[in-house]
């Protein structure tokens, strides 16, 4: 199995003083049309994106909390697995390569799924739908090169792995998403949380999911290049509808405790630590009819037998000063703990936030501990995740 | 008002020096979420960080324009820290220094020298 090197795909989140873009940056299809709603393009995995658009990134993330925020993920990676044989044999060698049941996704339904590697940890997460005749994934943007070269590596037996390179990705997320969407796409809202399907929209087969990465209920749709434009201005004509940037989906995500990969996970981290183990299914576990037989079982078997060393946990930093990415986590008694891997403010919460390892003695909601910010040991409390109720129409 | 290229303005108000960030600064930082003010009676020497900001985007910090002596802070920015957003050059004032020598600001930037500056 290849193993990936360590930090293969780390995604450095945008600071606020972005540096001068340099040449080689992709630009998105959307990219003018980011550039006239006064976006704030910096680089990210590889493409200029915007960060936020005038409204800031406080407005943009509670908008699509009470109404509808678009967001362009034009840039993760689109892969279409296409069996040479049989959709079951395509299946089972899918499942090679993570800890979960891909057969058991019934057609028109998608499901989370994460890469293994040799020694349990992640080399990505992603989404897969069985799309009838073949699978469609959906990679992180960092991680889509070294992803498909995994796949044509390890699936080209059994499959043809074929780029999307002519669709653009959106993502409608918030209460009102539905309704928006409708108005165009009147199918949509008949989907439940995580049905995919193909729906018509002024003559292009238009991708839709009904997921997302903020903890609302909302559509993920891959869109032709060609009607990539008008279809993200007919969404965006729409009253509840505002386009959002990275910032925002950043502070969405985190107070629906999802991880990003690059930070909260990576290819040291394993799914029983990151807290990810409803996405491994009871057919892949001890005693389940295909046990094993993905990278990393070792370790990964072990772990939801025993547990593991160190647990992601969500972290309720007191007072209002906001515990980042890194801040070391420490005992009462000063032994340390582990880092904080996602942190900042959540617009809804109204507090500070974060997410990080600790061991596991003192993972347990309630616990105690201390963040060290600026030379200063400041009081934090583990606290179960999502920050925010998640409002997934099941 | 004048002006540093740190993005501060400081305002002369008897023998102090009240200070603050340009709406420039308060723009690019985004939504001030957190606001930590020094102690009042800190001496502090210019380049000294004497004031953090955190926007739902990062962390900056304010640095002390000038040698002298920290003799009041705004401690509404703790409470109320998106007022930064909301004012930044009136009511978001965050410290007022006392300087031995009110001269040392002709060497700053005033409005224009620094509109170009952001230009």
């Amino acid at each position: 199995m290849g193993i990936g090197p360590p930090d293969r795909c780390r995604i450095p989140f945008p600071a606020v003083k972005g540096a001068a873009l340099a040449e080689e940056l992709l630009k998105l299809g959307l990219h003018d049309l980011h550039v006239a709603l006064g976006g704030k393009m910096v680089p990210f995995a590889g493409y200029e994106m915007p960060v936020q658009y005038p409204a800031g990134v406080m407005k943009e993330h509670l908008h699509t909390r009470t109404q509808a925020g678009l967001f362009d993920v034009s840039h993760m990676g689109q892969v279409i697995l296409r069996p040479k044989t049989s959709y079951e044999s395509l299946a089972l060698a899918f499942e090679s390569l993570m800890p979960v049941d891909v057969l058991g996704v019934a057609q028109g339904r998608q499901r989370y799924g994460l890469f293994t590697n040799e020694t349990g940890g992640i080399l990505d997460d992603l989404m897969f739908a069985n799309r009838g005749d073949h699978i469609f994934v959906v990679v992180n943007a960092a991680c889509k090169h070294a992803d498909i070269a995994h796949m044509q590596a390890h699936l080209s037996d059994v499959a043809q792995v074929i780029p999307v390179t002519d669709r653009g990705l959106l993502a409608l997320q918030g209460p009102q998403a539905e309704a928006a969407l409708a108005r165009h796409i009147p199918g949509a809202a008949a989907m439940r949380f995580m049905d995919v399907a193909i729906l018509p929209w002024q003559g292009a087969d238009l991708w839709i999911s009904r997921s997302g990465y903020t903890g609302e209920d909302g559509f993920e749709i891959s869109v032709p290049d060609a009607h990539l434009r008008a279809f993200a201005q007919a969404l965006l004509a729409e009253p509840e509808v505002m386009p959002i940037g990275l910032g925002a989906r950043d502070s969405l995500r985190l107070e629906a405790g999802l991880c990003l990969y690059g930070h909260d996970i990576d290819t040291t981290t394993s799914p029983v630590e990151a807290g990810l183990t409803w996405a491994i299914q009871k057919t892949r576990r001890a005693g389940g009819t295909r046990e094993g037989g993905f990278p990393g079982e070792t370790r990964i078997l072990q772990e939801l037998a025993e547990g593991s060393e160190r647990l992601r946990v969500g972290l309720r930093p007191e007072g209002r000063a906001p515990m980042r990415e890194h801040t070391d986590l420490f005992a009462p008694d000063a032994t340390p703990l582990g880092q904080v891997t996602s942190g900042g403010f959540g617009p809804s919460v109204n507090a500070p936030i974060a997410m990080g390892y600790v061991a596991t003695a003192f993972a347990k909601p309630g616990t105690a501990l201390e963040g060290e910010v600026r030379g200063k040991r400041l009081p934090a409390t583990v606290t179960a995740m999502p920050f925010q109720p998640t409002t997934y129409k099941r | 008002m004048k002006y540093t290229k740190d993005h501060e303005w400081l305002r002369v108000e008897g023998d102090v020096v009240v200070v603050g960030i340009t709406e420039h600064a308060a723009t690019a930082l985004g939504d001030v979420v957190f606001v930590e003010l020094p102690e009042p009676e800190t001496v502090v020497a210019e380049g000294d960080e004497v004031c953090v900001i955190e926007s739902v985007k990062a962390a900056s910090d304010i640095l002390a324009p000038l040698d002298g002596e920290i003799v009041a802070v705004n401690t509404k920015l703790v409470d109320n820290p998106s007022l930064v957003n909301e004012d930044p050059t009136g009511a978001a004032w965050f410290f007022k220094i006392k300087v031995d020598d009110l001269s040392v600001l002709d060497a700053l930037m005033d409005e224009d020298e620094y509109n170009d500056l952001i230009g």
